[in-house]
């Protein structure tokens, strides 16, 4: 009888522990990756050969989501503003919704599920393949030589891809406001220039991206490295990456614009 | 893959980033360099222009003839200076009037030319002599507000 009433409380607390602990050992997996930085930034070549990988390989998944998810805006912004007689004030609607938001989430987003699993499957495999720990036998720091190029090269590819994804949507915005629908192409400009700060919205924006950069691909290294060495390990790790990384962006996103705007 | 081959790839892919980068920044946040193709300036000066922006439209019986390419507060006499830059196809009479309209009940303001019987034609950096001031609705309710209320006053006044 006892027994039973405990059993859940200490399930409880087994679970917050868990969580807590995973909180600890991620945050020296992050410290450890800041300390072997200096080595992998010295062979600059390992960062761009991982840029290639995460960053230039996701810039057309970007591109097309960008393009349409301004056209939708452009859409939907149009139906809304042209019952209030403000059609014109679609420009401001665009490029604030993508520069302050959209952008930086939505490219995070595709980012984690693009590069992110990708990075973490590969890391994975390595360690299943006890290619971590031939590394480890022949005197080469794992976390130098395979870790920190991978979190540098989605630290520094991610405000680019929130910047291209921005530009690209402001481009459908206008692509359906300007050219299909028939709105003044000089009210566009005008009405997004006039309501769009340089500080406020365009750096806070590429700010956030740097986070959201960080955060993912963090989480993606450190589910590779933490990875269960089999293949079943390796699946869970990925599909955990993207989860994790999602709720993540998003919960930081709600942090970050509560500080920032 | 080669090691050049990536190293070009990752180049053309920061120069993308950073050509997004100076397109928000210049195209989008601000500070267009404005393309000055075959238009010329006139100026008007308004005691209330309300809401008008740089960059409004500025249109003659609907048509876009020009816009909006600086506002400003003339220091002597405290008008606002509405620099306008016109399409140099289209020319307007020296009695030429302008006013400040709104797209809308809410929509974007724009300013809007009415043109003279003058057979003369307005030169370039002429100034646009007829103006009238921006509706602002803040100020035509309170005049409303303030003729209701003295109207109740003054059958008030009858009463007794």
């Amino acid at each position: 009888m006892f027994e039973t009433l405990l059993s859940p409380l200490r399930k409880l607390g087994h679970w917050v522990i868990e969580a807590i602990w995973r909180l600890g050992v991620i945050s020296r997996f992050f410290v450890a990756i800041l300390m072997n930085s200096g080595q992998s930034l010295l062979r600059f070549h390992l960062v761009i050969r991982e840029m290639y990988f995460s960053g230039v390989l996701s810039l057309i998944i970007i591109v097309v989501s960008g393009l349409f998810v301004g056209m939708v805006l452009g859409l939907q912004g149009y139906t809304t503003l042209v019952r209030f007689g403000s059609a014109d004030a679609l420009g401001a609607l665009v490029a604030l919704s993508l520069l302050r938001e959209l952008g930086p989430v939505l490219a995070a987003l595709l980012f984690a599920s693009r590069a992110g699993s990708a990075m973490t499957a590969e890391i994975g495999l390595m360690k299943a393949t006890e290619q971590l720990d031939a590394m480890s036998v022949m005197a080469v720091n794992p976390i130098a030589r395979v870790v920190a190029p991978r979190f540098w090269a989605g630290v520094l590819s991610m405000p680019i891809l929130a910047a291209l994804f921005n530009v690209m949507g402001i481009i459908g915005g206008y692509a359906v406001g300007v050219l299909m629908i028939g709105l003044d192409s000089g009210s566009y400009w005008s009405q997004m220039q006039a309501n769009v700060d340089l500080h406020v919205d365009v750096v806070n924006g590429l700010i956030k991206s740097l986070f959201f950069g960080m955060a993912v691909t963090l989480i993606a290294v450190y589910e590779g490295f933490d990875a269960t060495p089999t293949a079943a390990g390796v699946s869970a790790a990925t599909t955990r990456t993207v989860v994790t990384s999602a709720l993540v962006i998003l919960a930081l996103d709600f942090v970050l614009t509560a500080f920032m705007f | 893959m080669k090691r050049s081959i990536i190293d070009l790839w990752v180049g053309i892919f920061v120069a993308i980033g950073l050509a997004s980068i100076a397109f928000l920044s210049l195209k989008v946040a601000n500070l267009t360099p404005q393309s000055a193709d075959k238009s010329y300036a006139l100026y008007a000066e308004f005691d209330n222009i309300g809401g008008l922006k740089v960059k409004a439209p500025v249109k003659a019986a609907g048509v876009l003839v020009g816009r909006v390419s600086s506002i400003e507060l003339d220091r002597k006499n405290y008008m606002a200076r509405v620099n306008l830059s016109i399409d140099s196809q289209y020319n307007f009479s020296q009695d030429t009037s302008a006013e400040i309209l709104t797209a809308g009940l809410l929509g974007e303001q724009y300013v809007g030319l009415v043109q003279g019987g003058d057979p003369e034609d307005l030169k370039p950096g002429g100034r646009i002599a007829l103006t009238s001031s921006a509706l602002v609705l803040e100020q035509l309710i309170g005049k409303f507000m303030t003729s209701f209320a003295e109207g109740g006053a003054a059958k008030d006044d009858k009463q007794p």
